[in-house]
Parts: C-alpha cells; sequence; structure tokens
C-alpha cells in the first residue's frame, strides 16, 4: 500500500469510524495476542464468535486491503543484536531538511523522527557492536558540527501484549 | 550487517540453537501469514516440511519469547490513533525499577525505558510512549501518569512527532 491509499484509509476511517463492523472491531480488539496457533485457525476463530470460517477470512483480508490492518502472523522480539542507540539533535530550523537528509542516508540510522522540541530531531543507531554505533554519532558530530545526546536503553520496562482499541 | 535478533543469541548462549528451519519460517512469516483457511500448511508446502513442524517451531520460537505473541496486527495510525507523544520524566534513580513497571504496565504505553541522563541539557531518565486519538488524549493519559508517578517525578515533557522522516522495518535476514 503506499503512503497515499493509506492516508486514504485513515481519513475514510477518521471521517466515518461507525462503518466499522460489529466482527472487524472484534477481530481488531480481541486478536493482538493469542491468535490460534493450529491448522485451521479461522475456522476456530469463528467457532469462538460464532460467525463462519469464510466472514472471518473475507473480513481479515478486507481490514488488510483497507490496510487497517498490517498483517496477521507472528510479532518478533525487536531486533536487539549489536548494539543501538536513541539520540537527538538540536537543529536550527534553517537547517534542519538537510541535517535530516544527512542523518537518514547513513544506513545504521533506522529511525529518524522530527519532534516539537529544542532537541528536534531524533533517530535509532543500530549497528554490530557499540564502537560502530559511537563510530556512527562522531560521523555525524563531525559533519554537522552539532553535539549529539546519546540516550541508550538501560533498562525496559515494555511488555508488548497488544493494546485495546475500544474499551 | 548480520542482523539477528538478540533473542536468538540469547537462545543460542542457552544452548538451544536455532536452526537455518527457524530461519527460514521467520523470513517467511514476517511479512504476516496468507489469509488462507490453512495458512501454516500453506507455509508448510512453500518451505517443504510438514504441518505440524511449522506449528512446533512457531510455538517453540513463541515459549522462548523470539515470538512475543500472535496477532492480526492492527495499524493503529491507520484506526484513528494519531497521537502520539514520546513522554520523558525525570524520576528518582532509586525508585525507578518500580515506577517503571508501573508505567511500562499501562495499556496506552509503549516503549517505556531507561535511558541515561545528561545534567543540565537533558534531565530525564525515564521514557514512555503515550498513543491516544487526539493530543488531548494522550495529554490526559500524561495526567493520569503524572499523578502516578507523584512526588517522585521531579518534571516531565511530551514530544510529539511532527514528522517521520526515516522508518525501516524488520530487517531480519534468511
Amino acid at each position: 500500500m503506499t503512503e497515499k491509499e493509506t492516508a486514504a484509509a485513515m481519513l475514510a476511517i477518521l471521517d466515518t469510524p461507525a462503518t466499522l463492523t460489529a466482527l472487524e472491531k472484534c477481530l481488531l480488539n480481541e486478536y493482538q495476542r493469542d491468535f490460534p496457533l493450529c491448522a485451521s485457525p479461522f475456522a476456530l476463530i469463528a467457532e469462538q464468535q460464532g460467525v463462519t470460517e469464510e466472514a472471518v477470512m473475507g473480513t481479515l483480508q478486507s481490514l488488510q486491503q483497507r490496510g487497517l490492518i498490517s498483517r496477521v502472523g507472528p510479532v518478533f522480539a525487536p531486533q536487539r543484536a549489536g548494539a543501538s542507540t536513541l539520540a537527538a539533535l538540536s537543529v536550527p530550523d534553517a537547517a534542519l531538511a538537510q541535517v535530516a537528509d544527512l542523518v537518514s542516508c547513513f544506513e545504521a540510522v533506522n529511525h529518524n523522527y522530527e519532534r516539537e522540541h529544542l532537541y528536534n530531531l531524533w533517530f535509532v543507531v543500530t549497528a554490530a557492536d557499540e564502537e560502530q554505533v559511537r563510530q556512527v554519532l562522531d560521523r555525524i558530530e563531525q559533519q554537522t558540527g552539532l553535539p549529539v545526546l546519546n540516550l541508550p536503553l538501560e533498562k525496559s520496562f515494555y511488555i508488548d501484549l497488544g493494546f485495546p482499541l475500544w474499551c | 550487517m548480520t542482523a539477528y535478533p538478540q533473542a536468538m543469541n540469547k537462545v543460542q548462549q542457552d544452548g538451544q540453537l536455532l536452526d537455518a528451519t527457524d530461519r527460514q519460517i521467520i523470513v517467511a512469516t514476517q511479512a504476516g501469514l496468507p489469509l488462507v483457511a490453512e495458512p501454516f500448511a500453506a507455509l508448510a508446502r512453500q518451505l517443504g516440511l510438514e504441518t505440524d513442524e511449522v506449528l512446533q517451531r512457531v510455538a517453540d520460537m513463541q515459549a522462548c519469547g523470539i515470538i512475543r505473541r500472535i496477532a492480526a496486527v492492527p495499524n493503529h495510525y491507520a484506526l484513528g490513533y494519531i497521537a502520539n507523544g514520546m513522554s520523558v520524566w525525570n524520576v528518582s534513580d532509586e525508585h525507578i525499577t518500580e515506577l517503571g513497571g508501573l508505567i511500562g504496565g499501562l495499556d496506552y504505553v509503549s516503549h517505556c525505558y531507561q535511558r541515561p541522563r545528561y545534567l543540565p541539557l537533558w534531565p530525564y531518565n525515564l521514557f514512555a510512549m503515550v498513543h491516544g486519538r487526539s493530543r488531548d488524549d494522550v495529554m490526559a493519559r500524561v495526567g493520569a501518569i503524572s499523578a502516578l508517578l507523584g512526588e517522585h517525578c521531579r518534571g516531565h515533557e511530551v514530544l510529539y512527532s511532527k514528522r517521520i522522516l526515516k522508518k525501516t522495518g524488520l530487517r531480519i535476514k534468511g
């Protein structure tokens, strides 16, 4: 799905949130974990929800085509091989576009966000080890002339269970 | 770049080696299962395996934490959860483990992490991504976190994203 199509899907939903059927809401809300791990999972969901297997599969296909679910399948633990860090720069407005492009061009940068703050550029650097992460940060500092705020993860408190869309 | 999840390294350290077949399953499913009546059988045919073996290997990977959950994964943004704020908190170091556990367990918080301070420029040591349908929604939830932290919090800010400039998805290679 292109960015434009995703945006269109999003606007459609914002305009008409009531267009989601009860089955669509149920499938979106109830199967963010514990999707059945068996040979015929859609038949089992159908049994749980009192609908047909075709209705479950058709609804999931429709939700996926409309971009409302990104996929049905395993959610893997995040890539934590080697080393990574969250880093931030405080970039003067006039230089922001140029600096943002420079940062995004590093292969080791896999997320780069503009945020509303004195520190206005936030990015994640991932590499094989801490030394390589440090080298990427050093090169960004050299090429931009700006000091990098380096905020590596010290401890995670995140338990990923999905989250309720409708309470 | 060699890119295996740390979970795999952990498993390897524990002596339960993930083999090439597990990695094939990871590569074949990370973009999602086919929406057919027997998706794991379809996957098994694609990989030249038996359905039961695929199911067992997926169950084993889930049991050891490489797979966190199996889901119909909602696109939160497309569903109207368009507001997210990166909330950053200056909390007392001696209580951070207890407080982090409390905040990380809230169902509207994802990615709750302890990170270092850089005084005086950056006093915040706890990060929590807060999701909502609007900024008002996010602010109300940030207010709830503030109330939970109480006297252990010496200040906070919320940084909203203005633009996504780069976002690369899963990069697990076969």
